[in-house]
């Protein structure tokens, strides 16, 4: 059983999706739990994997025996079994603080919202797991498919906005298959370590450009980088709020995950950095990215809408330090996955209890909100100043080591845009700040009940978003083990330290 | 111009898919129509899917099937009489896939046309400024 987990881990998300919309039939109130249960062993396998791979290092996995360049491999190494750790506590810890707002929302779809929820974890995970181009292409269709449809339960706009998701991950999700198909072609193989070992003697062929350059194309759309980010705020901004604090935290950075796979451990470093010569453009995309994205969420006025700019803007911190070209930048880059995917749950979380208490999420409606729900608020505290990047949390850490990866690339565009974005940060979380503690003070005849008696969110929303925000300072306290022990094993040792 | 056609005509079903591609692709962004967008979209996927079955086909090669496998004992097997079986198979998931993107997006049409009763872009934009 041990040998199985990597396959235990998609497998059995799977198996519980069934039973649970089997289970939609005949007993409705059973749903949850089997979902529950799903989700949980789905954790359980990943965290003892993620144990396994820390003590005896890179897991291999031949699924039904075959060897791998002809059947499909998966690949367990530390980037992969961190992302996989994350990936499956945050999905339980959601599944478990918006049991209320689920069946508030909407009482009389669980059934189809728990299976499709599942079905997502299994996408995700997959994604993260395998060693195969194709089989990264299908599972990342099958957890494209299922977000559209949990997008699509959301209120009266959500069907229009998942539409034009579908369209757009549509494209991306066929240029990457383009992309693939030229790597096919070229080297007659779809795993990605015979595929590394392949290539380095045909780097100079166009078709290898072409197909990287689909690839990168197509992942971009998927994970909202700057020019292709068109899809996000509107998708995540009128998905049910279950949904968005599921899927803004985990789809966009498991699409980062994939970028640096790509360019790590397919086309390898060699290529990325010295054939193609892409760096400083892909740098300079991200800086516009992080600035336009700062610059629009300031423009909002809805929290959630803020927040969805706020990923595009982390988007492009993500992709500028895995485009840097060194071992700092990468570090970074794939540190902030970690903590961005905490800091982008603990923010869709208090959006959730504050949806809950007082269903609209307009700023000017967020009056007195720090004497409402003070716990709630306190969070909301706690990931704003991850967000802006104050030390004891861990978003210090990782834009501290972006920013060492920039001056040793001599980026400073780059450390400007990380800077600028950090002060835009301090103006939108003290903006909301100020609206939720001062604003009766301003407006004593508002309408509205000014200062109502405390209506914290229930001790099933709370206790979960409690956990988050403790996480961002743990978190943020053992980076120094956490880039020791994870990351610097997979950084290559080709990449300038 | 004269070295041109060689290219076009050695590498036909390449030129194929690009057409089918575009073509796909201004489907999807200058028709207003949704169900006009969505045949788009399946145009664009089916290029792709084409694309792939192109790259596994050789000319006079028969169907991947060993005739006296088994029994009949080792034997040399040239790889160029066969059609190489891997893209088609890939394309049959990929099939896969494009229907039930197909379908989740009719689904949806179907959802924005009980709330707008259009299927027409500009009318449902226009709906939705607010006034």
């Amino acid at each position: 059983m041990n040998d199985h987990y990597p396959a235990l881990l998609i497998i059995s998300p799977l198996l519980f999706a069934f039973l649970v919309s089997g289970m939609a039939w005949i007993r409705k109130g059973l749903c949850y739990p089997l979902a529950l249960v799903g989700s949980g062993l789905c954790t359980w396998f990943s965290v003892r994997l993620l144990a396994d791979v820390l003590q005896k290092g890179v897991v291999q996995y031949r699924l039904g025996g075959w060897e791998t360049p002809w059947g499909i491999g998966y690949h367990v190494d530390t980037l992969n079994g961190m992302v996989l750790a994350v990936v499956s506590v945050l999905a339980f810890i959601n599944l478990v603080a918006t049991r209320r707002s689920v069946s508030a929302e909407f009482p009389e779809k669980e059934g189809a919202f728990y299976t499709l929820y599942l079905l997502f974890i299994v996408g995700l995970v997959g994604m993260v797991v395998t060693g195969d181009l194709f089989n990264l292409y299908v599972l990342l269709e099958v957890a494209s498919l299922t977000s559209y449809a949990l997008i699509a339960l959301g209120g009266p706009r959500a069907p229009l906005a998942s539409l034009n998701y579908l369209f757009m991950g549509t494209i991306g999700g066929c240029f990457y298959l383009l992309g693939v198909g030229y790597l096919y072609i070229m080297t007659g193989s779809l795993n990605m370590a015979d595929v590394a070992s392949l290539l380095p003697g045909i780097y100079s062929s166009t078709a290898i450009w072409a197909a990287f350059t689909f690839c990168m194309v197509g992942i971009g759309i998927k994970m909202a980088f700057f020019p292709l980010h068109g899809w996000l705020p509107n998708a995540y901004t009128f998905a049910p709020s279950s949904v968005s604090s599921l899927m803004a935290p985990l789809m966009t950075k498991v699409m980062v995950y994939v970028m640096i796979r790509l360019m790590l451990s397919v086309f390898t470093i060699d290529f990325t950095f010295s054939v193609l010569s892409l760096g400083t453009a892909m740098v300079w995309l991200s800086i516009l990215a992080i600035v336009t994205g700062a610059l629009l969420a300031l423009a909002q006025k809805n929290l959630k809408r803020m927040f969805c700019y706020i990923i595009v803007s982390e988007i492009g911190y993500m992709v500028g330090g895995a485009w840097l070209g060194n071992a700092a930048g990468m570090t970074g880059a794939i540190l902030h996955i970690l903590n961005d995917a905490l800091m982008t749950i603990c923010l869709f979380l208090t959006a959730a209890n504050v949806h809950y208490r007082i269903s609209g999420l307009e700023l000017h409606q967020l009056r007195g909100l720090f004497h409402r729900m003070p716990l709630t608020m306190a969070c909301f505290v706690a990931a704003g100043l991850s967000i802006i990047g104050v030390p004891p949390t861990c978003g210090f850490f990782s834009k501290w080591y972006l920013i060492t990866g920039a001056l040793q690339a001599g980026q400073y565009g780059f450390v400007a845009a990380l800077l600028f974005s950090s002060l835009v940060n301090v103006i939108l979380f003290f903006r909301v700040i100020e609206i939720s503690y001062y604003g009766d003070m301003q407006h004593p005849h508002g309408h509205g009940s000014p200062a109502g008696p405390r209506t914290e969110a229930p001790a099933t929303m709370l206790a979960p978003l409690l956990i988050v925000s403790a996480g961002l300072v743990i978190i943020g306290v053992y980076t120094g083990t956490i880039v020791t022990t994870v990351i610097d094993p997979i950084i290559p040792a080709t990449l300038v330290r | 111009m004269s070295d041109l056609i060689p290219i076009l005509v050695a590498k036909y079903n390449y030129w194929l898919y690009i057409v089918l591609m575009m073509i796909g692709l201004y489907a999807m962004i200058a028709k207003n129509n949704l169900v006009k967008k969505l045949v788009g979209m399946n145009i664009f996927q089916t290029s792709i899917i084409l694309f792939y079955v192109s790259i596994g086909c050789k000319k006079g090669a028969t169907i991947p099937i060993i005739q006296h496998g088994m029994a009949a004992g080792h034997h040399a097997i040239d790889p160029s009489h066969y059609v190489n079986p891997l893209p088609h198979v890939l394309m049959l998931t990929a099939i896969v896939v494009s229907v039930s993107t197909f379908g989740v997006a009719l689904a949806l049409a179907i959802k924005t046309y009980h709330q707008y009763k259009t299927l027409e872009e500009d009318e449902i934009l226009a709906r939705l400024r607010p006034r």
